[in-house]
């Protein structure tokens, strides 16, 4: 530490000076301040209005993704667009869409944490939390979408009166086995995190019933090194093992398609374009959630310019290498000879879905290209647009992947084109009711920031600067 | 060492009057001694001094960890990679053994012609599995090695603690510590640059627990129970009724079903019948009935006919023979003799292995019971079945009916007739199939 020079704290800290390291948490703040300003989030017995009302918006999403997941089942799949050739439709491409955002999470959480970017302590809680409710989201689509709801269970190898077992070579199996642990350890992830940060709420708790609900969550946690040192080395091994882990989950989910025939899925560019357009939409919407929530919460000292430009600078660069995956399917398709393919491709850019194509390109790869820029890269108004057009650009992807490939197969007299109902935008709208209630709820009753990992990389303060010794007898008051 | 409650300038009375009357006035022992520390450079040196002492009870406590603070505190390696490693290596056995086992051996499952158990296929569910067993036994491991969860610890009611858990650093030195003496480690603590020192006090006892938790943990045992005793009875008695039909799926569906009334035909044609009634005066399409004898084999009277109403001859045998053989051969024989390959292994599972099973074998058509039905009788079996034989009238047009009767009566002859009336070249032929 006392070989790095910390450059002066100031609040614009996103210039870069060879000599010295920047500093992570800006405007003077002292352990004591930030364990106020995180815990004062959740202790503040006054609702926030603007909570309130973005809660209330969720809940409604919610309410109505449960009413037509009720209407579904009591009425059947008929209710979606998916038909033949199109079996797949908007429920698939949500669960894309979704697991594909949970991705930016893990890869703050474990792989930044192995490379020691300490940057990532900042923004790593919520973006796990993120990670979890998409994640949530994203497994609410294929459970429905199996038709008889009731028969979900068969996708695990649970012992049964037919004496019957699920096939494990099928892409399928792969997906429920890999989002399943995905969702488990990212949870334990999550929650192992968080442990010392509830114990410290629950230290300072007043309320019986908070000292109760975070002191069960605490597990007893306190804050001793030796439990410390256990757990920084089940915390490294959990990030190298969710490392792996969240390459292994959207490398399987581009296997529902890839290990297919159908022209347009069957490549094998698809697990590290898949991967890195999960991580391009993730910490789009960590942007996305970001921004609102520091500015909510008086956060921006915690989360600062510095940690959104460094999220810019990722969106950049997984764009550029989405951008480059949409030019080598093209190149391959050509140079593969194969005229299915050809024609996918083509039919792609210039067939009846033309235009969810090009809503893809331009929001995936042109849009991002502004973040050259320092002044984009900093400007809030801008990044927030880039980042909702990356959501948007990124939900189409899956849909052009999915639809277009899927209506137009080898046979033209079996050719269709999906229209979605009513019911299908109900439920992707929905999904995001969902997913904002959690979070809402999270970022209220949860430490929104990781608070003992943010005080390992403030600046230490100095034994000369303390104060005289405390009066004791006065905490007992 | 007296470790009782004595007044001194760090014991603040006023705490020990909260916990006496937190702990129902119980005796208050001597649980540590608390040392405060700004700065996580101060609890490390601090940290150097007592580990130098030779102290074995005592922890630091950190809001954070302390890079640095192990080698200080002199604390050994943990075996926690070791147990995840053990851990991850039965999961990549069990996620393996479980596809091998489920896809080839129990269940064998053949797809496209591919090998039943091929390691390309199985490392996606292997990796996860072996993922999945590493990170929950990182998790449990790590709480299990700390001792966690305790939700009581005599730390929990020092005052100070919400400061140890944002912003300040503690070294507590247990009394349980062999080493311990108060004055010595209150004397170490506090020329180690502590900001502060006290002493920590916990009940004696332990409390006991309320009476009503008994109670409700017998109650909930006992509810735990309840579940289970309806699956032991449904697994150890027999029941008549069928089984409860949660999901319908497709049993339920708002069709007209054939025989069954539906009022809501009644208000479209004014009657509830499913199927509609011919007009009055028409005949269906093959339904016509020319030639009653012919058809359903009985006189008008309702007695079975006696002669058959086709012309027998050799081309209508070959035909009933033929027939006979598709439709009737698996059951009666070749012969008639009642002994088909249906029967031989129907005969053969009752006999082995069929517990419960009753098969009535069907009947030999040279037995006097059949010889003596006029042909009107054995078309109508063949019609409409008899016992266990079901009417073949869907199948069999009628003149081929009347056309396997005629072959049946040609076996029943064939089975009847005496061997003297036989001549000496029909014998020989016989004997030299």
């Amino acid at each position: 530490m006392s070989l790095e020079r910390v450059m002066p704290v100031g609040l614009d800290n996103t210039s870069d000076d060879p000599s010295g390291r920047q500093a992570l948490i800006v405007n003077n703040n002292t352990y004591e301040s930030i364990t106020e300003k995180v815990c004062g989030v959740v202790e503040d017995p006054r609702i926030d209005k603007r909570w309130l009302a973005m809660f209330i918006v969720a809940l409604g999403g919610l309410g109505m993704l449960f009413s037509l997941i009720v209407y579904l089942i009591a009425t059947g799949v008929g209710v979606w667009g998916n038909n033949m050739p199109v079996a797949w439709g908007w429920p698939i491409v949500n669960f894309v869409f979704w697991v594909g955002i949970g991705h930016a999470g893990t890869l703050i959480s474990a792989i930044l944490f192995l490379l020691r970017q300490d940057w990532r302590t900042s923004i790593n809680r919520f973006a796990e939390a993120m990670t979890i409710f998409a994640v949530v989201c994203a497994g609410t689509f294929p459970g429905i979408h199996v038709g008889r709801i009731w028969l979900a269970y068969w996708l695990f190898p649970i012992p049964n009166q037919m004496l019957m077992w699920p096939n494990f070579r099928s892409p399928l199996l792969w997906d429920v086995f890999a989002v399943s642990t995905y969702a488990s350890v990212s949870t334990v992830f999550w929650y192992m995190g968080m442990i010392p940060d509830i114990a410290t709420i629950r230290d300072r708790a007043k309320h019986p019933l908070r000292r109760l609900a975070y002191g069960v969550l605490a597990l007893g946690w306190r804050q001793n090194a030796r439990a410390w040192h256990r757990y920084e080395k089940a915390y490294g091994i959990l990030a190298g093992l969710a490392t792996p882990l969240v390459l292994s989950v959207h490398t399987i989910v581009s296997f529902d398609f890839a290990v297919s025939q159908l022209p347009g899925w069957h490549t094998t560019i698809f697990p590290p374009y898949f991967v890195a357009g999960a991580i391009f939409s993730g910490f789009a919407m960590v942007v996305t959630l970001a921004v609102p929530a520091r500015a909510m919460y008086g956060m921006k000292d915690i989360i600062t310019m510095r940690h959104l430009e460094n999220m810019n600078k990722v969106i950049l660069a997984t764009g550029m290498m989405v951008g480059y995956a949409y030019a080598m399917e093209f190149f391959i398709a050509w140079y593969g000879g194969n005229r299915y393919e050809q024609f996918a491709f083509i039919n792609r850019a210039t067939g009846p879905y033309f235009w969810a194509y090009w809503i893809m390109v331009s929001c995936n790869v042109l849009s991002p290209q502004v973040f050259w820029f320092k002044k984009a890269r900093t400007s809030i108004p801008i990044m927030m647009v880039v980042a909702i057009l990356v959501n948007i650009g990124m939900w189409f992807e899956r849909f052009v992947i999915t639809v277009t490939s899927l209506s137009r197969d080898f046979m033209p007299s079996s050719w269709g084109y999906f229209k979605p109902t009513l019911v299908d935008i109900g439920m992707l709208v929905g999904s995001f009711g969902l997913f904002f209630t959690l979070f809402l709820l999270f970022l209220r009753f949860l430490p929104m920031i990781a608070m003992a990992e943010v005080k390992t990389v403030m600046n230490r303060p100095k034994q000369e600067e303390s104060a005289e010794r405390p009066e004791m007898a006065a905490s007992l008051n | 060492m007296d470790s009782r409650i004595t007044p001194s300038e760090s014991d603040d009375p006023r705490w020990i009057a909260q916990l006496k009357d937190h702990d129902d006035n119980s005796e208050q022992e001597l649980f540590a001694v608390v040392a405060e520390y700004e700065t996580p450079d101060a609890v490390m040196a601090a940290c150097e001094k007592v580990r130098d002492a030779g102290f074995r009870d005592w922890d630091a406590i950190t809001p954070f960890p302390v890079h640095g603070i192990d080698e200080a505190m002199g604390t050994k390696q943990s075996i926690l990679p070791w147990i995840v490693l053990g851990a991850g290596l039965t999961g990549a056995t069990v996620g393996l053994t479980l596809q091998w086992w489920t896809n080839a051996v129990g269940y064998p499952f053949l797809i496209s012609g591919k090998p039943m158990f091929s390691l390309p296929a199985n490392i996606p569910v292997t990796f996860e599995v072996t993922v999945l067993f590493s990170a929950f036994t990182a998790f449990f491991a790590m709480l299990g090695l700390n001792l966690l969860p305790a939700f009581y610890h005599p730390l929990f009611r020092h005052p100070r603690m919400a400061r140890y858990s944002s912003d300040r650093f503690a070294i507590v030195i247990e009394a349980k510590d062999k080493l311990f003496d108060r004055e010595k480690v209150e004397a170490l603590l506090k020329g180690s640059g502590s900001i502060a020192n006290e002493v920590l006090f916990a009940p004696a006892k332990r409390a006991a627990l309320p009476k009503v938790f008994h109670g409700i943990g017998i109650v909930a045992t006992l509810a735990t129970l309840i579940p289970l005793a309806f699956i032991a009875k449904a697994r150890f008695t027999h029941s008549e009724k069928p089984r409860i039909h949660i999901i319908q799926d497709m049993d339920m569906q708002p069709k007209f079903k054939t025989q069954a009334p539906n009022a809501l035909l009644a208000g479209l044609w004014g009657d509830q019948r499913a199927s509609l009634l011919p007009v009055e005066g028409t005949i269906a399409r093959g339904e016509y009935v020319a030639d009653e004898r012919l058809h359903y084999g009985q006189e008008d009277d309702g007695t079975f006919v006696t002669s058959f109403p086709v012309t027998v001859d050799e081309a209508l045998i070959n035909r009933g023979q033929e027939r006979y053989g598709i439709y009737c051969s698996v059951c009666h024989g070749m012969s008639g003799d009642g002994n088909g390959t249906v029967n031989q292994r129907a005969t053969a599972l009752a006999r082995f292995g069929g517990k419960g099973m009753a098969w009535a074998p069907p009947a030999r058509l040279s037995d006097e019971r059949i010889l003596l039905q006029p042909v009107g009788e054995l078309y109508n079996t063949v019609t409409n079945g008899k016992n266990n034989m079901k009417g073949y009238a869907a199948q069999i047009p009628v003149e081929d009916r009347w056309a396997i009767v005629a072959y049946v009566r040609a076996l029943q002859k064939a089975a009847t007739v005496p061997v003297d009336s036989l001549t000496d070249e029909q014998r020989a032929e016989l004997q030299s199939n």
